[in-house]
């Protein structure tokens, strides 16, 4: 019951960040509106028992991630008045947004139901989605993708670099 | 009202589908980073709660990696949009249009 | 024996390839041009040596050996192997081939020396060499094969290596155009040769010589086969002849080829090329004995070309078109002999012919180089003492060609109208009789006009006449005296009886092994022969001597004889249609180019218009198709992402239902 309650609010917020982050004209609303979605989405991670996740939700996501993209807006120092370009036939944009929502919204469930056919989410043992549990899975199961996101991050870094960089090396 | 599975999908599928538009309607460039962000999360959302669904721990693993690769690509992203920013003083994407043909 | 015919060969591929292209240039830098040009003469003359010392050894070596019919074949490989058809590459040497090829190679020899003296300082001496190595090339193939497909494979190489040495000097296009002349017109000889041979296949079931005599002369098959067929077989390859030997009405080519260099007319001219066509109907004298159709009809065009060509050539002014009308007659003469038979006079003919002619036209080019370049008799005159040697060896070719006795010229022509004579054919030997006092008028007419009399040139041009070097006058004496003493091999048999000398006719006795009928056919009844071969060898001295006596007339004693006779209206007309060849280029030129040209002019317009119209017209749709997929390609972002994702969402959709 409860769970239901909390669902529904970080839901309805969640959703509504996101709608944000879709239509409002300045870069920074924006950035500042995933960061409320990303937030309401850990919390919903809470819910489902993944707690490790939520965690890393808001430390890397909303965290680092957001914080890139906060710097980048600052350091390019835009002008508010050369960011008109988006800012045309907001009204229209949104209709057929809710448009396209409620449509998709119909679908999915609509399928979600012929396959699941309502599962309820029971709850699982305490080890499941803490830091021991991930742990373990990842250390033992997961090891080579592990290892070789470490690599994945190495070629960014390399990525960023060259691509910033000036003139010769 | 007891909350299901279906929930969960749905509620990725309607997050799923802002982030898609966010990609396709806005102009700036950063913003449509930030769709595509709105996008990943969403998914993520939904392996996470398939995860619990099954009571198995992949999904979760692979929510992290998923993060880790959100992270690699917003950097070099952003590395672009300050290479174009410095380019054509404007982070308008319908200016970047040499590929026409 | 396949040096003979691979020893020229590889000098035309040595001179050709090494000397000719810019790979001479890279390779002999060093050497100057004099040396290089002594290699090339060197390889070029030794090749041909090489192929004229086996040929006359391989010669003795057959006519020493026992009985008529020996020959010496050698098979190399099979060429085509197709159903019932099998053609091999094989050679044969018997009598009649040895004589050709004794001819063939020797005066080839004789001529390539001349040459070296002749084309001294041309610039493109190398390749001149090479084309003349493949004209002995080919025309031993010719010579030597064994079988009708390679005999034509010669056949058309020599029309080959004469196309491209009449049009040797190509950049000046009137000589080229010769050229072309030359091959088209051979060409369309070949065509009557070819389908000759398609119907001795269908006839005989096989191409190679013996297997076609063999079947031809087995009774039992002759008598399943009509002479119709046989017939047009023999007509055939005669047109085959009629444009390789230029009989009429395909030797408009001839006056033409003069283009050329002046050895390549003595070479191909005069002694070789244009004699492959008595050479081919003479090893298929059994079809023409088959056929007598068809003997008459070549009797009839030989008359004709030997009258007719004797009218143009009596009032030429050029000295070689004068040569070169002269062989169309002398040819004429020879197929005069096959028509009625006489195979062997026709070789004998031949031979005779081979040496005199080509003396004459090596003297002439020794007249053009000694005075640089002059071509036109009315412009000479007095060389006698300017040039010995040259004019000495030419007025034996002229006595030799003129039919005087003891000279080469006139056994042969004797025989070959005593031959006509007995053959039954008086009316053609009239006209043979007039032909010789004609042939004995024009040579003489030339011999008086360029080396006797007073001088016509300009006192520059006098001072710089000067004899040709060694290279080009020991060649005029060896052919000179051939020219007297090669008479003697086909010794008229009813003098030597009569003499009580026992030699018979050399000749005769030699090809009575390849010819199947030797003797000729004494036609008609007795009550025709008035005359006998005593007789008839008076009057052709008498014909020599008229001719003679009314050119030194002419043109020594009262030159101004033949500038009052062409005065007067009748003689006048007569002599501008002789000097214009009879208009017969330009009748040709009326009824078969104009209309040839404007038809593919209409072509042409066809293939502007609409070929051109259809391949341009599939490049512009595609261009228009690809402007119109060109539209996809927006260069906006959002679109791309955008249309990737519904294509995502369809691809879907589509699995899932």
């Amino acid at each position: 019951m409860v769970q239901s309650v909390f669902f529904y609010i970080f839901a309805i917020l969640s959703v509504t960040g996101a709608l944000i982050v879709v239509s409002h004209k300045n870069p920074v609303t924006s950035a500042i509106s995933l960061v409320l979605t990303l937030f309401c989405s850990a919390v919903l991670f809470v819910l489902l028992q993944a707690h490790f996740v939520a965690a890393i939700q808001v430390l890397v996501y909303a965290g680092a991630i957001i914080v890139l993209f906060l710097f980048t807006v600052m350091f390019l120092n835009i002008r508010e008045d050369a960011l008109h370009f988006d800012a045309v036939n907001v009204p229209r944009k949104l209709t057929i947004l809710f448009m396209l929502l409620s449509v998709v919204g119909y679908f999915s469930y609509t399928a979600s139901k012929k396959v699941f056919a309502n599962t309820v989410l029971a709850l699982n043992d305490n080890t499941f989605g803490t830091v021991e549990g991930i742990g373990k899975s990842l250390f033992t199961d997961f090891l080579l993708p592990f290892e070789l996101t470490s690599i994945l991050i190495l070629a960014a870094i390399i990525g960023v670099v060259v691509l910033a960089k000036k003139g010769d090396f | 009202m007891e909350v299901t599975i279906n929930h969960y999908i749905v509620l990725g599928a309607i997050l799923f589908t802002i982030g898609a538009y966010g990609v396709f309607t806005r102009r700036n460039l950063i913003v449509v980073l930030m769709s595509l962000e709105l996008m990943l999360n969403a998914v993520n959302l939904t392996f996470v709660s398939f995860s619990q669904l099954y009571g198995d721990l992949t999904g979760q693993v692979f929510m992290i990696m998923s993060v880790t690769l959100a992270a690699a690509e917003v950097a070099i992203g952003l590395a672009f949009v300050v290479l174009i920013y410095n380019n054509y003083k404007s982070l308008d994407i319908d200016l970047l249009k040499i590929l026409k043909g | 024996m396949l040096f003979i015919i691979l020893a020229p060969l590889i000098g035309f591929i040595i001179n050709g390839i090494l000397f000719s292209t810019p790979l001479k240039n890279k390779l002999f830098k060093n050497s100057g041009e004099e040396n290089i040009n002594k290699t090339v003469s060197f390889i070029a003359c030794l090749s041909v040596f090489i192929s004229a010392v086996l040929t006359t050894f391989l010669f003795f070596k057959i006519s020493g050996a026992e009985g008529h019919n020996i020959s010496i074949t050698e098979t190399l490989f099979t060429w085509i192997n197709s159903g019932n058809l099998k053609i091999s590459i094989e050679f044969l040497f018997d009598p009649l081939s040895s004589v050709m090829a004794l001819v063939v190679t020797w005066v080839s020899f004789l001529i390539h020396v001349y040459s070296i003296g002749y084309m001294h300082g041309d610039k493109s001496y190398a390749r001149y060499f090479s084309y003349l190595n493949l004209f002995v090339f080919f025309m031993l193939i010719l010579i030597l094969g064994n079988n009708f497909p390679l005999m034509f494979v010669g056949w058309e190489g020599v029309g080959l290596a004469s196309y491209l040495l009449i049009g040797f000097w190509y950049q000046d296009l009137e000589k080229s155009y010769a050229g072309r002349k030359a091959f088209i017109v051979n060409r369309i000889g070949d065509f009557g040769f070819i389908l000759g041979i398609f119907l001795i296949y269908y006839v005989c079931g096989s191409l190679n010589y013996q297997d076609v005599f063999n079947t031809l002369s087995n009774p039992q098959f002759l008598s399943g086969v009509s002479t119709t067929i046989i017939t047009a077989i023999a007509l055939l390859l005669f047109v085959g002849a009629v444009g390789k030997s230029a009989q009429i009405p395909l030797y408009v080519w001839l006056p033409d080829a003069m283009a050329g260099p002046t050895p390549v007319s003595a070479l191909i001219h005069a002694a070789t090329m244009v004699t492959a066509g008595v050479y081919m109907t003479t090893r298929c004298n059994l079809i023409y004995s088959l056929a007598p159709f068809a003997q008459y009809v070549v009797l009839t065009i030989a008359t004709l070309t030997a009258l007719i060509a004797a009218l143009i050539a009596l009032t030429q002014n050029d000295i070689k078109k004068v040569l070169a009308y002269s062989t169309v007659s002398q040819l004429g003469y020879m197929f005069m002999a096959v028509g009625t038979g006489a195979y062997i006079f026709a070789i004998f003919h031949l031979v005779t012919h081979a040496f005199f002619k080509a003396l004459l036209f090596l003297g002439s080019g020794s007249v053009i180089h000694a005075l640089s370049g002059e071509q036109d008799i009315r412009k000479m005159g007095g060389l006698r003492k300017l040039i010995p040697t040259t004019s000495w060896t030419f007025l034996a070719a002229t006595l030799a060609i003129s039919g005087v006795p003891l000279f080469s010229g006139f056994y042969s022509k004797d025989e070959i109208l005593g031959a006509v004579y007995h053959g039954g054919f008086p009316i053609i030997w009239f006209i043979g009789v007039i032909t010789a006092v004609l042939t004995a008028f024009y040579m003489f007419r030339l011999y008086f006009l360029t080396f006797e009399g007073k001088s016509r040139m300009s006192y520059e041009e006098k001072k710089h006449v000067h004899e040709s070097p060694s290279n080009m006058t020991i060649p005029l004496i060896v052919l000179a005296v051939l020219s007297v003493i090669g008479g003697y091999i086909g010794f008229p048999e009813f003098i030597s009886h009569t003499m009580g000398i026992g030699s018979s006719n050399l000749l005769k006795h030699y090809l009575s092994g390849v010819i199947y009928n030797v003797d000729i056919a004494h036609n008609a009844s007795e009550a025709h022969h008035l005359f006998g071969h005593w007789t008839l060898l008076m009057i052709s001295v008498i014909a020599a001597f008229a001719g003679i006596l009314l050119a030194y007339l002419f043109y020594m004693l009262k030159p101004a004889i033949p500038t009052t006779l062409s005065a007067r209206p009748l003689l006048r007309s007569l002599y501008r249609s002789s000097l214009d060849k009879f208009y017969v280029d330009e009748l040709y030129s009326r009824i078969f180019l104009s209309p040839y040209y404007h038809f593919s002019e209409q072509f042409a317009d066809f293939d502007n218009k609409i070929i051109d119209g259809a391949v341009n017209g599939i490049s512009d749709n595609m261009r228009c198709l690809a402007g119109y997929v060109r539209g996809i390609e927006t260069g906006v972002l959002r679109i791309y992402a955008a249309s990737m994702f519904v294509g995502i969402v369809l691809i879907l959709i589509a699995i899932f239902i």
